[in-house]
């Protein structure tokens, strides 16, 4: 298990890591979102030792990396956003040095590093050197190395950037299948590729945390209403004040429609309230055929873009959030501007 | 430290960088002992390694310079840092690695008071002790490099400051003789090189000039931990 307590990171006057805490449990697949600049690889970076933070700690298993690194450092595997590679050597032989710096005794050495090299698909190319590989690869080389000493947490900043599609899909279902016997933390700016691998992921952005939990989860929670989009044939006042009337429907205004002789809507539905199924009994009723019916919710995408926008941070959903930012305006109209924006879409 | 200490050493001999700085101390060492020794006879070897004083001026930046400046830009200190090796036997493995190489050109200096006595009268103890004044001299500057690389992601300016830095060394001597009497007097214990002229011009097994040697390397070694220290915390 990994505990991050209360991390700071101060450069002069910038904070890169504003007071993060979070736990990993064992077994998971952890991701770390944010834009760029987030503060992810500074995170990153503190969890493993290479920058020491200005305040907080990070503990291994109830091990402190302040307080015994050795250890801690001997029980992580390390990616960076840019691999740590000598582009001097061959691929072998850096990562038997990268073997004998993790201090894996001398006998284990070969095997493990052929284990890698088999898990990274890199035998072919196990004598070339460094420099001359290709982005790809040296990304893999990079993972291999994160790999030796078998490591119970391996931290990934970034690791599919660079790659092409069909290398992507090799390292993401190889990190799938690396869960199995290791925590994975990992970091992207990618949705998709975090809403597909992650068990649980951490949005961060100025280096706080603006929201946390599984995909589904934050689906769930920060959607908000949901609303639906219908198109019917048939009389458009009469499909107004029929749409109107459904338990549950808040409002309908009326969209342009391309079809002729249909008219098109969009309902706004409370929370905690679906009217597809009323919409179609009250539809075949009143012989309104429904064209199309869509339910249209927040995607993971649009509550990404909306808590890390700058201008949604004051009002930000999760626990956290200061409450200075309404420049001029009295400090009684705050409430009323609620977190939750018209759709504008 | 053993597996930094090897990687450094061989990619100073896969990078020709090595090489360069063997080649130009063997070379001029030839030429200086070819000039004083073979050529006009005199018997002492430390004479040929006092001009050779200068060329080191010269070749330790080119030693240094990438040791510790490299790594930060390339990235490849995440690797270091995040390994379970402490920060000092980093440090010491490179240190130990750059000490290694320069022991090549002296190793092979070491013949020559040899073919000096095959072919007459020779001053072995001297040129020796000489030779190890000169070697402890080499390893201050090679940590003093090495801090100053460890400060900048330059190889260049690393390079350079070093090169400023010894030059200053060289002519510390007669810097402090423009200084008043008793700050002058205090510095010219920092004499490097005036520590080498006891043993090469004047004979005088100076232990605590030794002594200096000694601390002085450890100092910069330690000081260059605590740069990299100082930038994890910055």
């Amino acid at each position: 298990m990994i505990e991050v307590r209360d991390l700071v990171k101060r450069y002069g006057g910038h904070t890169a890591v504003d007071h993060l805490s979070f736990t990993v449990p064992d077994g998971q697949i952890f991701g770390f979102l944010g834009p760029n600049g987030a503060g992810k690889s500074t995170t990153m970076n503190l969890m493993t030792g290479y920058l020491g933070p200005t305040e907080g700690d990070v503990s291994v298993d109830g091990h402190s990396i302040q307080k015994e690194p050795g250890r801690v450092k001997q029980s992580i595997g390390y990616l960076p956003e840019i691999p740590p590679l000598y582009p001097d050597m061959g691929v072998e032989e850096y990562l038997a040095f990268a073997a004998e710096l993790k201090k894996v005794p001398k006998r284990e050495r070969r095997d493990q590093t052929d284990q890698v090299m088999e898990m990274t698909g890199l035998f072919p190319v196990r004598e070339r050197l460094i420099r001359n590989l290709s982005k790809g690869y040296k990304q893999r080389v990079g993972l291999a190395q994160a790999l030796l000493g078998s490591p119970k947490v391996l931290i990934l900043d970034e690791p599919t950037v660079g790659l092409d599609p069909k290398q992507i899909i090799e390292i993401r279902s190889l990190i799938r299948s690396l869960a199995k016997d290791h925590t994975v933390i990992l970091s992207s700016h990618i949705l998709s590729e975090i809403q597909e691998m992650c068990d649980h992921l951490l949005i961060i952005h100025h280096g706080r945390k603006v929201a946390a939990g599984s995909p589904a989860e934050l689906e769930r929670e920060l959607a908000g209403d949901s609303s639906l989009e219908v198109t019917v044939k048939g009389d458009a006042a009469k499909a107004l004040s029929l749409l109107g009337a459904l338990p549950g429907v808040m409002s309908v205004e009326a969209r342009p429609c391309p079809e002729e002789g249909a008219a098109a809507f969009r309902l706004k539905q409370s929370p905690d309230c679906d009217a597809r199924e009323s919409l179609f009994q009250a539809c075949a009723g009143a012989g309104l055929p429904i064209l199309e019916l869509r339910r249209d919710r927040m995607t993971l995408e649009d509550i990404f873009l909306r808590l890390t926008s700058d201008d949604a941070l004051s009002p930000a959903p999760a626990d956290d959030g200061p409450d200075t930012e309404n420049p001029g305006g009295s400090p009684k109209a705050a409430p009323s501007d609620g977190p939750r924006e018209e759709d504008e879409d | 430290m053993r597996a930094i200490y090897k990687r450094e050493l061989r990619s100073y001999f896969t990078s020709m960088t090595g090489y360069v700085f063997v080649a130009a101390l063997v070379f001029f060492t030839g030429i200086y002992f070819m000039a004083y020794n073979i050529y006009n006879g005199y018997p002492r070897f430390s004479y040929a390694l006092m001009s050779l004083m200068t060329i080191l001026m010269f070749t330790i930046p080119i030693l240094t310079m990438r040791s510790m400046a490299e790594d930060r830009r390339a990235r490849t200190d995440q690797l270091l840092l995040t390994a379970p090796v402490s920060l000092s036997s980093v440090v010491m493995g490179k240190y130990l690695a750059m000490v290694t190489v320069f022991l090549v050109p002296v190793a092979l200096a070491a013949f020559c008071p040899l073919i000096i006595a095959a072919n007459g009268q020779a001053y072995l103890k001297s040129d020796y002790a000489a030779l190890l004044a000169f070697f402890l001299m080499g390893c201050v500057f090679l940590a003093i490099g090495m801090f100053l690389s460890a400060l900048t992601e330059s190889q260049i300016i690393a390079a350079v400051g070093t090169f400023a830095v010894l030059l200053i060394l060289f002519l510390w001597d007669s810097l402090t003789g423009f200084l008043p009497d008793k700050l002058g007097d205090a510095l010219s214990v920092f004499s490097f090189t005036g520590v080498f002229q006891n043993f090469a011009q004047y004979d005088v097994f100076d232990v605590s000039g030794l002594i200096l040697y000694l601390s002085m390397a450890f100092l910069f070694v330690f000081l260059t931990v605590q740069a990299l220290q100082k930038r994890r915390w910055n």
